[in-house]
């Protein structure tokens, strides 16, 4: 393969690097019972939410970070991080309330956030920093019975709903990340699909981080009641700085009897310089627990920034006959590393799961693909189907499968398969032949390869999607 | 007093008694495995290549190490074996030659082969023995390993010169034998020089109903264009605990089988590893136990490939009933460099009652682009349709369970190259799953 194509991909260039000159409020740096306390008293929450963050707080402390992945972490200095930055105009009444350094900002992202995109027909909640900017579209959904709005503000409005689902599917006791982010989290979205609502449009987060040195901890919890459908699409941008950031989200999904759930990202926060400078440490914990019966959750998500990824959706399927999906595509290039994957945990009889991972992985990273699949003692007829593939560019770089796999019933069939491999000359060959050039041949076969994952995106997502792969490995093999 | 602070006061007030029964090689090595050893303690199931198998709780039972070499008054004898092969025995850790076989030692040693011992060995031809002791299971890199390379005093000793080609299998029967709990260090090591072959089919039995724990580290280096096939059949009881290390080195050229059999145990931990050191090799691992009652089967591998141009095919297959516990954790690496690398793995596991347990880990890690590798895990039961298929033919239930399940494993079973031994070993499958066969005593393979 041509070298110089393969440098051309890996020079495929961030796009979303700007940096918005926009007044931030933050706090003093570090982290300790007081800032918890202060970010506490600036969202004005109720004392059991301070509560909760505290007792999250005191269990951070005992805990040590995670070592087990395939990852070499730099050591993150939890006291220089500021952990609250907001946007100092907030609270926008309307459109025109809002900064416009700030919807400049959307608009170089793309939000649909102004009326003209409602064409798009997106209800969508953008979270810069720690701070939830605008949820649009909000009356449209509420007529329906939809909650869609920040967490701050479900956490004022709806202060017995969120109660009754906060940390149920992940507590704060979870792991190190999870508890960080319980302490600490600023905002997020919450969504509720009362019963038998089928959430008529989209519903999308973009999260940003702008200011320099902050953390990012949101948090979004989306609760799904009886016979519901919900479609939820999550983005992220961030700008380039030479040091790295630390984002820490936790995603709480709850689907009840026959509800569904499709929960899919496009993660492209900035992933770092070609020498591996900068970028952010994407460490996430997301769950959805399909509470009911013949629920059903899936998960896709396309990977293609962060510096360090470690992030792995899972679905504990407790209802009977309730189904989890997870399908990924993960790029990784220059000094990218990412170990990501799924659990599927089968508590109930006649659960199904699916998983489709593709890595593709070059330069000089590392990419990892990491999960479980767990059938207890009383889930008979489980089945799962996992398969999972590799694809390199360059000779540099790694690819990695880490599955496991515990059976404890007789009933279940689980099934795994990987392949791991490069590009087939033969392939280029044949496109070279039709007078295909070989980065579009590259670019061609990757899309192909990834099509299978890319198909369950929704159309807006699928064609961002696909541009982003497109950028990541640009003029690379493909 | 901790478990481990138990076998370091006995290193330490037996140290003389342990060089002194051991030739310099294996004493050289041995300061240094035991300070490993105490610096690292037992592995507990936190660490990721010990997850599925307590290891503190198999050491912990008291019991007897035969450090002074007491000379075991059981009267042991064995009828000839049903395949035709060199029989010879390690007893607990103890190479044994029995009177049949000595005329197979002389036939052996004329043709240069160093057959024996490794105690032996390694007083008699110190510098043979220290060229390679020690170097594929290498002490610092697993606890195991480093307790037994500070315990270890004799074993089974086999060098194949040159051109050599041993025309019959070799069948070492390791027997853990005694009247109180007993643990056994033994240590294999086996040499191929280029372009020799063997076949060492290696038994494990155990006698007496008492708690065992055999530790048993086999070495093997396979010279260049060398042929080596490696089986082994474990069949004990109960109460029997079996640690066992295989580290493998092949070079250049060179064409490995190992198959690793577990009919009947108590509870087992094989760990493979094997190191391609040179380009174009060949290397067949694979595996199958068959569990029930308590039974626990531990197996875990490590493929590395650090050259190219290499293929390895690993298959391995778990039937477990009633209570068994089985794990599979297979490792692929393949380092940056070891172009057009051919790696195959596959896991195949039934279940055929709620409580058995099957955990599998199939993990590659890959650091070079141009190569072929794939993994494929399941765990199920036997098909359904397949099952009715029989039936519907008059075939009764049980019988076609037997039949499918004998089919299940069979290619496992293929992949022993001597015919002999390969029907043997089908024989011994089918009266497994028959439950004609109990355990040890009855066997016949050393019968």
């Amino acid at each position: 393969m041509n070298d110089n194509i393969v440098d051309t991909i890996t020079k495929g260039d961030y796009k979303y690097g700007f940096v918005t000159d926009i007044e931030t409020e933050v706090i003093p740096k570090g982290l300790n019972e007081d800032v918890v306390r202060l970010i506490s008293e600036k969202k004005g929450e109720p004392e059991w939410l301070l509560e909760y963050r505290l007792k999250a707080y005191r269990h951070w402390l005992t805990l040590k970070e995670p070592n087990w992945a395939h990852l070499s972490i730099p050591e993150i200095d939890y006291q220089d991080i500021y952990y609250y930055a907001a946007p100092k105009k907030n609270s926008p009444k309307s459109e025109k309330d809002i900064d416009p350094e700030l919807l400049k900002t959307f608009d170089k992202l793309g939000i649909p956030l102004e009326e003209q995109k409602h064409l798009a027909g997106m209800a969508v909640d953008a979270v810069m920093d720690s701070i939830s900017v605008k949820t649009t579209y909000r009356e449209n959904l509420a007529e329906l019975g939809i909650i869609f709005c920040s967490f701050n503000e479900a956490v004022k409005n709806y202060p017995d709903l969120v109660k009754k689902y906060l940390g149920t599917v992940v507590p704060y006791t979870d792991n190190f990340f999870a508890a960080l982010n319980s302490a600490v989290f600023s905002d997020g979205s919450f969504v509720y699909i009362p019963k038998g609502v089928r959430c008529p449009m989209e519903l999308s987060t973009y999260f940003r981080i702008n200011a320099a040195q902050t953390g990012q901890f949101e948090r979004t919890l989306i609760v799904a009641d009886d016979d519901s459908y919900v479609s939820y699409l999550e983005g992220c941008t961030a700008p380039m700085r030479d040091e790295s950031q630390l984002h820490a989200a936790i995603v709480e999904l709850v689907a009840h009897d026959r509800a569904e759930i499709k929960y899919s990202t496009v993660q492209n926060w900035y992933p770092g310089d070609k020498d591996g400078k900068g970028g952010i440490y994407n460490f996430v914990t997301k769950r959805a627990l399909c509470k009911g019966i013949s629920s059903k959750v899936s998960w896709t998500q396309v990977e293609t920034g962060s510096a360090i990824t470690w992030k792995y959706p899972s679905c504990v399927l407790l209802g009977d006959n309730s189904v989890g999906e997870f399908y990924s595509v993960a790029v990784t290039n220059n000094y990218q590393q990412a170990d990501t994957g799924t659990k599927m945990i089968h508590l109930g009889k006649n659960t199904k799961s699916h998983i489709v991972s593709k890595g593709i992985s070059a330069g000089l990273s590392q990419n990892s693909y990491r999960g479980l699949v767990k059938v207890s003692k009383n889930a008979d007829g489980a089945r799962n189907f996992s398969q999972c593939d590799s694809l390199l560019l360059g000779d540099k770089c790694g690819a990695h499968t880490f599955p496991y796999m515990d059976i404890h019933n007789e009933s279940a069939i689980v099934e795994h398969e990987a392949t791991t491999s490069k590009i087939n000359e033969d392939q280029i060959f044949y496109c070279n032949q039709r007078g295909i050039s070989t980065e579009d041949a590259v670019g061609l076969i990757v899309n192909g390869y990834a099509k299978e994952v890319l198909n369950k995106l929704p159309m807006e997502f699928a064609v961002e999607a696909q541009k982003l792969l497109q950028v990541s490995l640009e003029g690379s093999v493909g | 007093m901790s478990i481990e602070q138990s076998y370091i006061d006995i290193f330490k007030q037996y140290r003389d008694v342990l060089k002194r029964n051991s030739g310099a090689p294996m004493d050289a090595l041995r300061d240094a495995a035991f300070e490993s050893f105490q610096r690292r303690g037992f592995p507990t199931r936190r660490m990721e290549a010990y997850q599925y198998t307590d290891m503190k709780e198999a050491f912990a039972v008291d019991y007897g190490m035969n450090l002074n070499r007491i000379a075991l008054t059981e009267d042991f004898r064995c009828e000839v074996p049903g395949i035709n092969a060199y029989l010879f025995y390690v007893v607990n850790d103890t190479f044994f030659c029995p009177p049949e076989s000595e005329k197979y030692l002389i036939e052996l040693r004329k043709k240069g082969v160093s057959i024996g011992s490794l105690r032996e060995y390694s007083e008699t031809d110190p510098e043979l023995v220290a060229k390679y002791y020690g170097k594929a299971a290498v002490c610092g890199t697993d606890a195991i390993i480093d307790f037994n390379t500070a315990f270890a005093q004799d074993g089974f000793f086999l060098h194949v010169p040159k051109n050599v080609v041993i025309d019959k299998p070799i069948q070492l029967i390791c027997v853990m034998s005694g009247n109180v709990p007993m643990l056994g260090t033994q240590r294999n090591l086996i040499v191929l020089e280029r372009s020799a072959q063997a076949k060492l089919l290696l038994c494990a039995h155990t006698r007496g109903e008492w708690e065992q724990l055999s530790n048993r580290v086999t070495e093997v280096f396979v010279g260049e264009n060398a042929i080596y096939d490696h089986y082994k059949l474990e069949n004990t009881h109960s109460k029997s605990i079996s640690v066992a290390n295989l580290n493998i080195r092949q070079q250049s050229g060179s064409e490995i089988i190992v198959n690793d059999l577990t009919l009947h145990n108590g509870l087992t931990r094989n760990r493979i590893q094997i190191d391609i050191d040179g380009e174009h090799c060949q290397t067949t691992l694979s595996g199958m136990a068959i569990g029930d009652a308590k039974q626990h089967i531990d197996n875990t591998t490590l493929i590395n490939h650090h050259r190219p141009n290499c293929k390895s095919r690993e298959l391995y297959k778990y039937v477990l009933n009633d209570e068994a516990t089985g794990a599979f954790s297979g490792k692929i690496m393949v380092a940056e460099g070891a172009f057009k690398t051919e790696a195959y793995q596959t896991d195949r596991n039934v279940c055929m009652s709620p409580n058995a347990r099957m955990y599998t880990k199939p993990h590659l890690e890959i650091y070079a682009d141009d190569v072929k590798c794939s993994h494929g895990a399941s765990t199920g039961r036997i098909d359904e349709t397949a099952l009715f298929y029989l039936r519907s033919r008059g075939i009764p239930e049980e019988e076609a369970r037997m039949l499918l399940m004998f089919a299940f494993v069979s290619d496992v079973l293929d992949n022993i190259r001597i015919e002999a031994v390969k029907d043997k070993i089908r024989m011994l499958v089918e009266q497994r799953f028959r439950g004609e066969l109990s355990h040890c005593n009855s066997c016949g393979v050393c019968k």
